[in-house]
Parts: structure tokens; C-alpha cells; sequence
């Protein structure tokens, strides 16, 4: 043992780093001090199954699917060293009892089986039990496809049932919510909804009532569970007893497409899932990173989508006639006529109003527009609300940071009320406006767009500018481009294309590079959204060689904006105080 | 490898011929016409025959009595007993069509119907005859027993909008289905 004595054991080794030794299904892993055991078994890439484990959620250990066989080394007698193998570790002393993994921290020279007949056995009577109340109602619950409960009832489940008894009955079909439905009998008590509401919505408007097997999930007296993010809540049930009452009945979630993206109703810039069939979005939900909006989503955001499936979207440029009413015409004529009026014009008679929802390369060529037109009146339209402590950022607009730095300003909304005064005198003859209804957040009137000589605007769907506009390009929504956007705290996000602009519409970068290219013949063309990122990066500092596969789904910081988001200083909280996981 | 020899078998003069042969199918040929005039022919009864030989005179005569009870037919939707719409618009038999033939658009019981507990059914319901391949996934996969093969296979129509079959027109093909697993009483 003369060996042992001048090398370091893995222990010190492990310790050095502030690690510990696992030993998980036979294999040695590090990992840090204070990790659960599920996390290890994660990381040593075993499944365990469980329910109401949620790392962001605190442990309550309640659904005993998680439990696996747990050893440590022999407590030595006083007085007798600790005895290593040839390897360095200590020999394991296996538990005869199991132990759940969820709520368990591993320790130095612990082992974990995840897999093993006491595992299994304890695995098969967990089901079983969960089963016993459960109905058979697979066919039309909503979960189904993406029910925990079923796929670890094929797992682990057995074939039939031994329950000769008959089901406890409880409500189904319960309105506890605007957005939310529950169905009792499906529930199995997980509590995740529970503590979701209580630890991150901070809304504590869910609990159980009654013991044992008539356990009810139900709302307390006098409170509904309307909390702007109680969708989340059926994100996290494991089963259908929570349901989203908007996409419920809907579409069965085995034929939706998955997108990642990212949310454009705030400076929050959540990353999301976009569930798409052929044309069509059934539903949007958040997709984790924990740098942004950690597993969760506003529904007031997450609900914001029903427009893009309209049948009333705009799938024709139209240019409006001398008796005044819109014709459709060809993308060539629309972009011609347009430049031909611009180019009649002096400069400090046009303006550009883009919108703080265009992604960067958008900005970058309204930019660019604004150069080749000679204007210096760019702007956007503030949309200023109020922060809601959590993931709603007071800044409505999703790209405001990504304009600031595009356009090398401190404020991108500051021309606004120039441009609207100048349109009021006639001093401003043409307007080019895009994403934006200048009758609304803009303070623009009808009587004020009459003023002008032209008018050329982008939209999706009607709307008062559209009507007053000479011009009409129709264009895509937020599902239907792929881009960039930069979020309130500086860090650079992709969109995804989840379905295709309806027939007719255009990408509004392409619309933005036609109606460049028609005033400026010398413009370099641009064929593919990564050339303008690449345009954006040779431009701009804070873009330098940025690409769209640098940008990732997890996005990078380029700019520290010294805005946080709240709810993720909270979990951060959360996770120094060891309430979660994280 | 090793080579084979096989030896040509040797013919004879009238092999030579084949005049013999032809006289020989002639023949064989001349019996069965004799048999089938006599109505005769083998198999002619089981097949239920026209009478000439074992040729079915269709659509004069039909095989339907005769089909099986395991024919491919016409998929169609059934009720049960108490005239319950069987089908709960799951969607697994759309999913399992190969040829994409089945379009199902969900929809939600109304809390006031009888079967409200059932909470959901189809709005619409379609098969497209001109791409259904009557393979029978359908009904196999169908967890609720609601979706059945029947025996009709004579399927007609001058347009392609008359040979899809919608939520009614299953609903008549398909008829009430008795006996079946009855999941949604009471006791559950």
C-alpha cells in the first residue's frame, strides 16, 4: 500500500474541484457537492423515473416513483481506518431498503442502482398503486402522447389490472380557471402544480383536500386560478389533469411539428416551442433556458398567436387606385411604384417607422433604406407597459436592444413625435412603416395619414394604416421568418420558421432588400438571411462574426444591458438558499 | 464449384411433332367445355356459378351472400345500444391510416348533452374513398370499437367530393353495433 500513500486518492482529487465520487450502475462519475442523486443519475445518463421531482421546483418526495438502491461504505469501528480497494474507493455496503432519488444529495464514495430486481419490484407496485383510481380514459385525455403515466405504465407497468373493487370517484371537467380545466380522477397527486403556484407564480391558489385515496386537487375557497402563467402549471402536470382550456380537444400533440423560437411579446424574449400542423399553430409553450426564462411562459404571451392562423391575413400586395379603393397587384409593380414616388421626394420628406418586433436583420435594412432614401427620420413605436415582476419586461417590444445597437442610438424611439408632428404640418410627404398600425400605439389619426402623398406599409393583417395606405406589402408573423432579436438583457436569440407566410405574403426582410435594391442598383445583393447577419456583423461590433448557428437554441450575451429579468433572480435565490435544484 | 452435367432428355418423333400434343389439349379443352355446358364444372356450386362454367355473371349476380365475415369493406362509424356515438375523435386511426385517408376535426360534448362525461367526440369525420386501400388498421387500432370494416366494397361516385364519405354518411353506413365492450356506464 506504499502507493496508495503517495498518490491521491479519488476522493482528494474529487474534493480538490469540490466534487464528490458516484458510483452509478457500476461506472465512477464526479459530480459537484450537494447534487440530488436523479441529477447524478442524469448526468451519468440513467433514466429514473419520477412525477413530482421538478429541478425548479422544491422536493417534496411524495410520488415514490424515484426510488432506487443506495450504498455507502461501511462505518469503520472506532479507532479502524477506512479500508480502500486497489482502485481507491471504498467498498459499497448496499441498503436493503430503497431510497427516493429526487430529495437525497449524493455523497463521497456512494453508489446508486437505478436498475436491479428491488428497483424494478418497487418501480412495478408504485405503478400499480397509481393505477388503481387511475380511469381509462387514454383516448380522449390530452395528455396522451406525452403522458408521463403512460409511458412509464408501458415501462413498468404491468398488463392488466388486479383491482377488482370499484374506482373512487371524483369531479371531472372542474372550471377552477379562465385558462385551466382539471380533471380530478386523473390526477395523482404529484403536487407540482401546487408548489409551482405557491414558489414561482407566487399566487398560492391551489391545494389538496381529503386523505388517502380520495385525495382532491381543488382551489381554495374564494380563489380561481387565474394567474397570468397558470398554463404553466399544465406544462408541468405529468398527466391530463390539468388542461389548457384554449388547447384543449384540439389537435392530439403526436401530430404536431415542434419549432423552436422565441416569444416576441416582450423584451423577455422567452424561448418556446411552436406546435405546428401543415399551416396551422395548435399552441406555443416554453422551452427551458435557464439564462432567459428558466422553464416558464406568461399565458397572456404564450396565448398571443390565434391572429397568425386568420383567414382574414393579407396574401396580395395591393396598391390603392384613384377612386380609393385596393387592387391586388404583382410584388415587380408594388416595389416600382413605391421607388418611383421616393424618389421624387426630397429627403427630409420621407420617413421610416419599423417596429420594435422586427428581428435584427429587419432593423439592419430599414437602416440601410433609411441611407439609400438619405433620411435620417428612422424610428420605432414605444410600447412601454409595466413589468410584472416576473417574466413580463415592461418594454412590450421584443427587439429594442438589437435596435440600439443596430442603429448606433441610445434611444431608436426617439423620432417618433418629430415624424408625427412633421406629417401633421405636411412637411413629412411620404411615409414607409412597417409591422406597425400607426393608429394605435403611434397616436397617428386617419385625418393625419390623409395628409400624405404616399404611403407604403407592411402588415399581416387589415388594419386602419393598411386602409389609408397607397401601398399594401403583405407580410410574415413571427412563426413564419427566421431572424435574430437581442433581449432586455443583451443576449442575441433566433426565431424559427414554423410554418410557411401564406401564399402571396413575403418575408418582410425581402421585402425591405426588393425596396432597397429598386432605389439603390448599386445595393449588394443579398440572397439568404445569413448573408444580412453577415452584412449585420462586418457593421456592427457587438454582431462580429456572429451566425445563426453560432446563435444556437440557448442564444449567446453580447451586450450587458444591466437589466435582469426578476424571476430569474429569484430562482437564483432560490438555488443558493437549496430550496431547488436549478 | 463443381459442374453438373445435365443430359437433354431425348425426344421421340411424335414429341417431335407436337401434333400429338395439340390433339391432346384440344381434347382437354373440348371436356371441360362439355362439362361446363352441363353445368358440371368443378367448384361451380361453391363458387354460386352463373351456371356456364364457374364465371360469376357480375353485377347480375353478386358474391355478397357468400362473402365472409371477415371481408374488407366500407370503414364506417358506429353507435352502441343507447344510440351513443362510439367514437371519441382520438385520432389513432388517423394516425394509422397509411394512406392518409382519414381526416378527424375534434370537438367538445356540450355540458348539457346525456353523454356529457364523455367530454369528447368528433365535429367532423371523413374518409376519403378514392385513397382508402380497405387494409383494416383502422379498426384494429380503434381503442372505443367505433370504427368498422363493413361488407359494402361496390363504392361509386361521379366526383371526387361524392367519394368522401363525412360524419353522416358513416354514421348510416355503419348502423348500431350491439354487444360491444360498453366502457362509459356508470360504474366505469
Amino acid at each position: 500500500m506504499s502507493e496508495a500513500t503517495t498518490e491521491k486518492l479519488p476522493k482528494d482529487v474529487a474534493a480538490e474541484d469540490g466534487m464528490v465520487n458516484v458510483q452509478v450502475d457500476g461506472n465512477w462519475i464526479q459530480v459537484p457537492k450537494g447534487t440530488r442523486m436523479i441529477e447524478a443519475c442524469k448526468i451519468a445518463e440513467k433514466e429514473v423515473p419520477h412525477y413530482c421531482y421538478h429541478p425548479k421546483l422544491s422536493s417534496p418526495g411524495n410520488c415514490r416513483m424515484c426510488l432506487v438502491q443506495m450504498g455507502m461504505p461501511p462505518r469503520p469501528a472506532p479507532g479502524e481506518d477506512p479500508k480502500f480497494k486497489d482502485d481507491g474507493f471504498q467498498e459499497i455496503g448496499w441498503m436493503p431498503r430503497p431510497v427516493i432519488a429526487c430529495a437525497n444529495t449524493v455523497a463521497e464514495n456512494m453508489g446508486i442502482r437505478t436498475t436491479g430486481e428491488l428497483v424494478e419490484s418497487c418501480r412495478h407496485g408504485v405503478m400499480e398503486f397509481l393505477l388503481i383510481n387511475h380511469p381509462l380514459d387514454c383516448p380522449i385525455c390530452d395528455q396522451a402522447g406525452e403522458c408521463s403515466l403512460q409511458e412509464f405504465s408501458v415501462e413498468h407497468g404491468r398488463g392488466n389490472s388486479r383491482f377488482v373493487d370499484n374506482k373512487v370517484k371524483k369531479p371531472k371537467n372542474v372550471d377552477i380557471g379562465p385558462r385551466i380545466r382539471l380533471d380530478d380522477e386523473r390526477c395523482i397527486m404529484c403536487s407540482r402544480c401546487i408548489r409551482f403556484m405557491d414558489e414561482v407564480a407566487d399566487d398560492p391558489a391551489l391545494g389538496f383536500t381529503d386523505r388517502g385515496t380520495h385525495t382532491t386537487l381543488t382551489v381554495h375557497p374564494g380563489h380561481r386560478l387565474d394567474s397570468n402563467y397558470s398554463l404553466n402549471t399544465a406544462d408541468i402536470c405529468p398527466v391530463g389533469a390539468l388542461t389548457s382550456n384554449d388547447f384543449r380537444f384540439q389537435m392530439r400533440v403526436w401530430f404536431l411539428k415542434e419549432t423552436k423560437s422565441i416569444d416576441t411579446n416582450c423584451g423577455t424574449g422567452s424561448n418556446t416551442v411552436i406546435w405546428t400542423r401543415g399551416s396551422e399553430i395548435f399552441r406555443v409553450t416554453p422551452r427551458e433556458n435557464n439564462e432567459v426564462n428558466s422553464c416558464w411562459m406568461p399565458d397572456s404571451h404564450r396565448l398571443n398567436f390565434h391572429y397568425v392562423n386568420s383567414e382574414a391575413r393579407l396574401n396580395t400586395p395591393m396598391i390603392r387606385n384613384t377612386s380609393g379603393t385596393h387592387e391586388a397587384a404583382t410584388w415587380a409593380d408594388s416595389i416600382q411604384k413605391a421607388a418611383e414616388v421616393l424618389r421624387i421626394h426630397q429627403p427630409g420628406e420621407i420617413a421610416i417607422i419599423g417596429s420594435g418586433k422586427q428581428t435584427n436583420e429587419e432593423l439592419f435594412l430599414l437602416g440601410k433604406l433609411a441611407e439609400a432614401l438619405e433620411t435620417d427620420l428612422l424610428t420605432l413605436v414605444p410600447r412601454m407597459g409595466e413589468s410584472d415582476g416576473k417574466l413580463v419586461a415592461a418594454d412590450r417590444n421584443a427587439n429594442t436592444t438589437g435596435a440600439t445597437l443596430l442603429w448606433d442610438t441610445e434611444d431608436p424611439y426617439a423620432k417618433l413625435d418629430a415624424i408625427r408632428e412633421g406629417v401633421r404640418s405636411k412637411k413629412i410627404k411620404t411615409l414607409v412603416v412597417f409591422y406597425e398600425n400607426l393608429l394605435e400605439e403611434a397616436g397617428f389619426k386617419e385625418e393625419d395619414l390623409a395628409n400624405l402623398n404616399l404611403l407604403v406599409s407592411n402588415h399581416i393583417l387589415p388594419n386602419g394604416t393598411a386602409k389609408n395606405s397607397h401601398i399594401v406589402l403583405p407580410g410574415a408573423a413571427f412563426a413564419e421568418k427566421r431572424g435574430s432579436m437581442v433581449n432586455i438583457t443583451g443576449r442575441l436569440q433566433r426565431l424559427n420558421k414554423a410554418i410557411e407566410p401564406p401564399a402571396g405574403a413575403m418575408d418582410d426582410w425581402e421585402i425591405i432588400r426588393d425596396l432597397i435594391a429598386a432605389l439603390d442598383k448599386k445595393a449588394a445583393p443579398l440572397y439568404l438571411i445569413e448573408d444580412v447577419l453577415k452584412a449585420i456583423g462586418a457593421a456592427v461590433p457587438a454582431f462580429e462574426e456572429q451566425t445563426f448557428s453560432k446563435i444556437g437554441d440557448q442564444g449567446i450575451q453580447i451586450t450587458v444591458t444591466g437589466q435582469t429579468i426578476p424571476l430569474l433572480d429569484k430562482e437564483h435565490q432560490r438555488i443558493e438558499r437549496g430550496e431547488i435544484v436549478g | 464449384m463443381a459442374f453438373i452435367k445435365i443430359k437433354r432428355p431425348e425426344l421421340s418423333l411424335s414429341d417431335k411433332l407436337y401434333i400429338p400434343a395439340i390433339f391432346k389439349g384440344l381434347w382437354l379443352t373440348f371436356k371441360h367445355a362439355v362439362k361446363s355446358v352441363r353445368g358440371k364444372s368443378i367448384g361451380s356450386k361453391d363458387l354460386a356459378s352463373s351456371g356456364l362454367g364457374i364465371t360469376m355473371q357480375y353485377p347480375e349476380q353478386k358474391w355478397d351472400e357468400h362473402l365472409p365475415e371477415y371481408y374488407r369493406g366500407v370503414p364506417a362509424l358506429v353507435t352502441d345500444e343507447q344510440d351513443r356515438e362510439r367514437c371519441v375523435s382520438c385520432q389513432l386511426c388517423e394516425f394509422i391510416c397509411p394512406p392518409k385517408a382519414i381526416k378527424i376535426i375534434p370537438g367538445e360534448i356540450p355540458s348539457d348533452d346525456e353523454w356529457a362525461k364523455v367530454e369528447k367526440r368528433p365535429k367532423e369525420f371523413e374518409i376519403d374513398m378514392t385513397r382508402c386501400i380497405y387494409c383494416g388498421m383502422c379498426e384494429e387500432v380503434c381503442p372505443e370499437q367505433a370504427i368498422y370494416l363493413r361488407q359494402d366494397y361496390a363504392v361509386t361516385g361521379l366526383t371526387r367530393e361524392e367519394m368522401v364519405n363525412d360524419k353522416k354518411r358513416l354514421y348510416e353506413i355503419g348502423g348500431k353495433r350491439v354487444g360491444l365492450v360498453n366502457k362509459w356506464n356508470e360504474l366505469k
